[in-house]
């Protein structure tokens, strides 16, 4: 269940306004990407462009290709509904419906493919999947209680457990720990790790430490200036990157010297 | 430099702070609306009470010079108007809200925008236009269109008895209830349309990232979120169907009976629409009579909204208010 992505000349707009350009980016399978660089340079415009979320936003449009397992997900005929079940999204902010129970959060997405399913079925699977996601302990005696009943590090863990009972082959994650704090952010950064051995995972963070902890391959985005598009500047193994980056922008970065 | 000696002043100021006069004046304000709102209320029905006791207490042969109460006591007076002015209000009920939530949704998530506003402002319109115009409107113009209709149902779904037996022309509760929906679709379909609006971009888009087409998104989203706006809504197109009077004294041929022969005329009155035809020339206990149904319509609308409060707070926890 993990999927290898090829992006290439990808460009996203948002009306007029050219928000990420040119992009050239693989993803391996079963590895965690970070994407890393400066507020506003289209780091979560470009995720959102790898499940067709982007052009959700009215006049938001995206050219170039990315490719999964050999379908452009861009291609003619493909419907972006089916793209966002094989390619799962947890947001910056905790999202979970806060007119269903914890138990009905789980299940959301998977309701929407198969409408009957047995009780025993439903059971096991939002079993697997909250334990999967580190919360089956804290919640199992509490499951039609509202999603919204739980602390936020609580509801971030409930949205991965939403976004994986699906079982995507890709999961995206928008500085998903940027609303938690540290010990929810150290629990869902020892999630990601475990589950990088069944999913491939894109994670957007602001956080060089969590960059360089939990990620495989890291690329940093960076942008000329207010107005201008997003570029990828480099992309490579995180510990290269840290260490010896080939562009002095990537260095000074990570550093800290800007943004 | 040494360190300046600690002032004489306390750090927290006491006594008059500048700002506090506007805070007060406001608050007072607010208090006062309030109490005003709530003496109001409580005017008002201590008044439809005080002259609805003679009523209350009369007997059925006070009543035998009353010409318009045909010779009955007083609950078996009221009984059938409450019964047509509960029919006609659930009948434009049935029709209005689901034709509303259809409206709502398409103006607040299928529309383009230009179009969306420019249905917004019309429907806000069809607000605005006076109760006569819908009696004339539903005279003139739905009573001969709906007759076929109601012939067709009569002849094909008789024998269900609601539809039993039609007469034209179609002055019968079911056309007055249609009329009563179409005046209470504005005020429902704008309040929904509003709620439905508010629905969290977070949520819609939870939805979306699991692979959700845009009405299972609206279902599984924008639904649950607006449930209680759209009971709220219901209850204010409700309130105001329970209390239509002009629309439904045009269009009605009234009668004092308790059934649910929905397609003759002759059957069902509503408790306004009975108050206005009566009131001009009624007098002495007549007028009291008239008030004690007046004051049972004011009992009927609170409580449905009791109703509908109880029904909203039932499941607040999960209503995301939170
Ligand atoms: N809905 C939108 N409509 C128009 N422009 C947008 C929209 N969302 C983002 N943008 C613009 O696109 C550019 C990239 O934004 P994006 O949110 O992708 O940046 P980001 O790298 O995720 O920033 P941050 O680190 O602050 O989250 C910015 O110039 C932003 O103003
Ligand atoms: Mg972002």
């Amino acid at each position: 269940m993990s999927k290898r992505i090829d992006v290439s000349d990808l460009n996203a707009y948002y009306g007029d306004f050219l928000a990420v350009e040119g992009v050239d980016m693989v993803i391996e399978p079963r590895t965690v990407t970070a994407l890393i660089g400066p507020s506003g340079c289209g780091k979560s415009t470009f995720l959102r462009t790898l499940n067709r979320m982007h052009e959700v936003i009215p006049g938001a449009y995206v050219t170039g290709k990315a490719v999964m397992d050999g379908q452009d997900l861009y291609g003619p005929g493909i419907d972006p509904v089916e793209v966002r079940r094989q390619v799962g999204m947890v947001f910056q902010r905790p999202n979970p419906f806060p007119t269903m129970s914890i138990e009905d959060n789980v299940l959301a997405g998977v309701k929407l493919n198969n409408r009957r399913m047995k009780k025993a079925d439903a059971d096991e699977l939002v079993e697997g999947a909250l334990t999967a996601a580190n919360l089956w302990n804290e919640v199992k005696d509490r499951l039609d209680r509202p999603g919204s009943s739980l602390s936020g590090g609580q509801q971030q863990r409930l949205c991965i457990a939403r976004a994986i009972a699906v079982q995507p082959q890709v999961l995206l994650m928008d500085e998903p720990c940027s609303a938690l704090d540290p010990i929810s952010t150290l629990a869902i950064e020892d999630l990601i790790s475990e589950l990088k051995n069944d999913y491939t995972i894109v994670i957007v963070t602001h956080n060089m430490q969590q960059a360089a902890r939990v990620s495989d391959r890291t690329g940093f985005f960076n942008i000329a200036g207010t107005g201008r598009p997003g570029h990828l500047i480099e992309m490579d193994d995180t510990t290269t990157m840290f260490s010896t980056p080939t562009v002095k922008a990537t260095e000074d970065y990570i550093s800290g010297r800007f943004g | 430099m040494a360190p300046a000696p600690p002032s004489e002043r306390p750090v927290v100021r006491t006594g008059r702070v500048p700002g506090r006069l506007g805070n007060r004046v406001f608050s007072g304000i607010s208090t006062g609306a309030g109490i005003l709102i709530l003496v109001i209320l409580a005017a008002v029905a201590a008044f439809l009470l005080i002259r609805a006791i003679p009523a209350f207490q009369a007997s059925r042969e006070d009543f035998a010079d009353i010409d318009f109460m045909l010779g009955r006591d007083l609950w078996g007076f009221v009984g059938p108007l409450v019964f047509g002015t509960v029919i006609s209000s659930t009948i434009a009920l049935l029709v209005a809200v689901p034709l509303s939530i259809g409206i709502a949704l398409f103006i607040s998530h299928y529309a383009p925008r230009k179009l969306a506003q420019g249905l917004g402002y019309l429907i806000d319109l069809l607000a605005a236009i006076p109760s006569v115009i819908f009696g004339l409107w539903g005279i003139q113009w739905l009573q001969p269109l709906v007759s076929p209709l109601f012939s067709w149902l009569s002849e094909n779904l008789g024998f269900i008895p609601l539809f039993t037996d039609y007469q034209a022309p179609a002055r019968n509760i079911m056309t007055a209830g249609l009329v009563l929906a179409i005046m209470i679709l504005p005020i429902i379909t704008a309040t929904i349309r509003e709620v439905f609006l508010q629905t969290p971009r977070l949520h819609e888009e939870a939805s979306l990232a699991l692979g959700a087409t845009r009405w299972e998104m609206i279902r599984q989203a924008v639904l649950p979120f607006g449930r209680s706006g759209i009971i709220s809504a219901s209850m204010l197109g409700m309130g105001r169907a329970l209390g239509e009077t002009m629309a439904v004294l045009m269009v009605l041929s009234p009668g004092y009976l308790i059934n649910f022969f929905l397609l003759q005329p002759g059957q069902h009155q509503s408790i306004a629409a009975n108050i206005a035809s009566h009131f001009p020339e009624a007098s002495g206990l007549g007028v009291d009579v008239l008030i004690a149904s007046g004051f049972i319509l004011f009992l009927l609308t609170f409580g449905v909204n009791l109703v509908a409060r109880w029904i909203i707070n039932r499941r607040a926890e999960f209503s995301g208010a939170n």
